[in-house]
């Protein structure tokens, strides 16, 4: 068998894959938060506790209704959004004069009446989410075997992922959106409804996540508190990436998940904390991130 | 002696009795505990303008390091404590040299990705007993003085408190504080008049983790264990969640705050029974088990309407009351 520095070639492909699922999801929440952030001015804590939300529709969905996975995959991110849109309208609305402070310490309130509410009905117990009957089982490549889920989940993050990039950064509205960004006054002056923008804005980052969450559904176990585990390694990856460019987002996200792979297979203890170690030498050599540009 | 002094030795010589007046002294030491914890973090966000989301990095770091000299190297109380305290400081020298790097949102976030950097790195570590924690941390004697004796080390307690509340007390009223507060209001500014700010928040940064330290240690010695809850993520939002309740930037709101989250803490449980009798309601009964889901309430209730805090809008109304006469 091949082997790499002692580890066998399909383990340390396996554990590649699985850094590259980590890292779809890092990019896809990294993704929301810096849209939201560019739009709001709000550093969206709440965004973990969202995509929970996500991944516990799908499950319920499943469990109370017999929705399968494929109808919740858009429905899920739909109630979420339509959930992101009252949130902002109701609370968010009210802080875009204040401190950005604020904004986070708000989102952080909100996270924890969510999974509060979870928790208080399901534990914090996992339930378990079956892989669709269309994506169970594996294939053979010839230099690893590939479980089809998991090749999935990073080809529709992959897919979505650039499919908002280039609505962000290629489509008329996307140049809407980026100038709202840059000054919102001066885009208001020319007609267009910017609070309506900045709350679809919000509600289009949250379904992001809600996606996410529904991707992750088979992959992890579904429970109350697999949001607050992710959001602060996002947050992480978000201080390594800068929130400047979109690309670099996504980029980020995929890049960490792999180097979590790689740690995992060749010194485990560190795998949970290699991220914040990242992040402590980006923060040393390149302090406005590796995308991010110094104010 | 003037009217403000003259008033925190009233309030002091009220604490000493509370003993006598039958408050439970466990309860006592633990609000003042996490109080001492909210006032360490005030000194940030209050006077210095930094929100730290990581300073249950602090509490448990001390709380760990206190517990294992205490317990396994066999050290005095006091020592213990001290040892503790200066552990928080070291690590808060690192993460300061690191967060101060970024400002505003981004602090926020680099502190908490920090913290729980540690707190893997505790969940791993064999001296903190993993998801046990330490348990049974023995409390030793001080003077001769078995701390055995709740009341005696209560007073031992109030003694820390008191010292280290006095010091926030004069940092921020010292020229140093003044500093301070001039970087939260406008850092360019300050700069500008030649002041190396990134010296002084680091500065800011180190003792207020210090002090977050020593209560962490000083719990550690009066609960006898300490767990990984200390430097859960939940802990450094419980922190923020006491100052903003009594009010950010004031002296006594930490203390205030802290004292409310306690005490609801430890009543939500009955709350919710109480709730469930009334209203019939079978879900309200397990409310002692989702407490966040309370806490996360008072937070959206303060942002929107009391950013100023007990405290602080008692201060305003006052002031409102004595501009009209």
């Amino acid at each position: 068998m091949t082997e790499i520095f002692g580890v066998p070639l399909p383990a340390l492909l396996g554990q590649l894959l699985l850094g590259l699922v980590n890292g779809s999801f890092y990019a896809m929440l990294s993704l929301g938060l810096a849209v939201i952030f560019g739009m709001l001015n709000i550093i969206n804590f709440a965004h973990g506790a969202l995509y929970m939300m996500g991944a516990f529709l799908a499950w319920m969905g499943l469990e109370y209704l017999g929705i399968n996975y494929w109808v919740m995959l858009v429905l899920s991110p739909l109630v979420v959004g339509v959930f992101g849109l009252v949130i902002e309208r109701l609370l968010l609305k009210w802080l875009y004069k204040l401190d950005h402070l604020y904004g986070l310490l708000l989102t952080f309130g909100i996270t924890l009446v969510i999974e509060g509410i979870f928790r208080s009905f399901y534990g914090v117990s996992g339930q378990p989410y079956a892989v669709p009957d269309a994506l169970a089982g594996a294939t053979n490549l010839g230099f690893m075997i590939l479980p089809n889920y998991r090749g999935w989940v990073v080809v529709a993050s992959l897919v979505v992922c650039l499919a908002v990039w280039a609505l962000i950064e290629k489509t008329s509205l996307g140049a809407t959106l980026r100038a709202g960004t840059e000054n919102p006054r001066l885009v208001q002056a020319f007609g267009v409804n910017v609070p309506r923008m900045v709350t679809l804005t919000y509600a289009g980052g949250v379904a992001l996540a809600a996606f996410a969450g529904v991707l992750a559904a088979p992959i992890l176990q579904v429970n109350s508190l697999m949001g607050s585990n992710l959001i602060i390694t996002v947050f992480a990856v978000v201080v390594i990436g800068g929130m400047g460019s979109i690309l670099g987002s996504i980029l980020t996200g995929l890049g960490l998940g792999i180097v979590e792979g790689l740690t995992k297979v060749f010194y485990p203890e560190a795998s949970s904390t290699v991220v914040f170690v990242v992040m402590a030498v980006v923060l040393l050599v390149r302090p406005a991130g590796l995308f991010g540009k110094e104010k | 002696m003037n009217k403000k002094t003259s008033g925190y030795v009233v309030l002091l010589a009220a604490v000493a009795l509370l003993p006598l007046a039958g408050v439970y002294p466990i309860f006592a030491m633990k609000v003042m505990c996490y109080a001492l914890f909210a006032c360490a973090f005030n000194l940030l966000i209050g006077f210095t303008g930094l929100l730290s989301f990581g300073h249950a990095a602090f509490l448990g770091t001390a709380a760990y390091a206190a517990g294992h000299a205490l317990k396994v190297w066999g050290f005095p109380p006091l020592l213990g404590i001290v040892f503790g305290t200066a552990m928080a400081a070291l690590v808060g020298l690192v993460f300061g040299l690191l967060a101060i790097r970024r400002a505003g949102i981004y602090f926020a976030m680099i502190t908490l990705a920090l913290a729980q950097m540690l707190f893997f790195f505790f969940l791993q570590a064999s001296f903190t007993g993993g998801e046990d924690g330490l348990q049974s941390v023995p409390r030793g004697t001080l003077l001769g003085l078995p701390l055995d004796n709740d009341t005696t080390l209560y007073y031992v307690v109030l003694a820390i408190f008191a010292l280290a509340f006095w010091l926030i007390y004069r940092t921020v009223h010292s020229p140093f504080g003044q500093v301070l507060t001039s970087i939260r209001e406008n850092e360019p500014r300050a700069i500008s008049l030649g002041y190396d700010t990134d010296r002084f928040k680091l500065l800011a940064f180190v003792l207020s983790a210090a002090l977050a330290g020593l209560a962490g240690a000083t719990k550690t010695l009066v609960l006898g264990f300490a767990t990984l809850t200390d430097a859960l993520w939940t802990t450094s939002g419980l922190v923020i969640l006491m100052t903003l309740v009594g009010g950010m930037g004031t002296m006594v709101g930490p203390i205030i705050g802290a004292l409310l989250i306690i005490a609801l803490e430890n009543k939500i449980g009955d709350l919710g029974q109480w709730l469930a009798g009334l209203t019939g309601v079978q879900w309200f009964a397990g409310l002692g088990e989702s407490v966040s889901l309370v806490t996360g309430l008072i937070f959206i209730i303060c942002v929107l309407a009391f950013r100023r805090g007990l405290v602080g809008e008692a201060g305003a109304l006052l002031e409102r009351l004595r501009r009209r006469a």
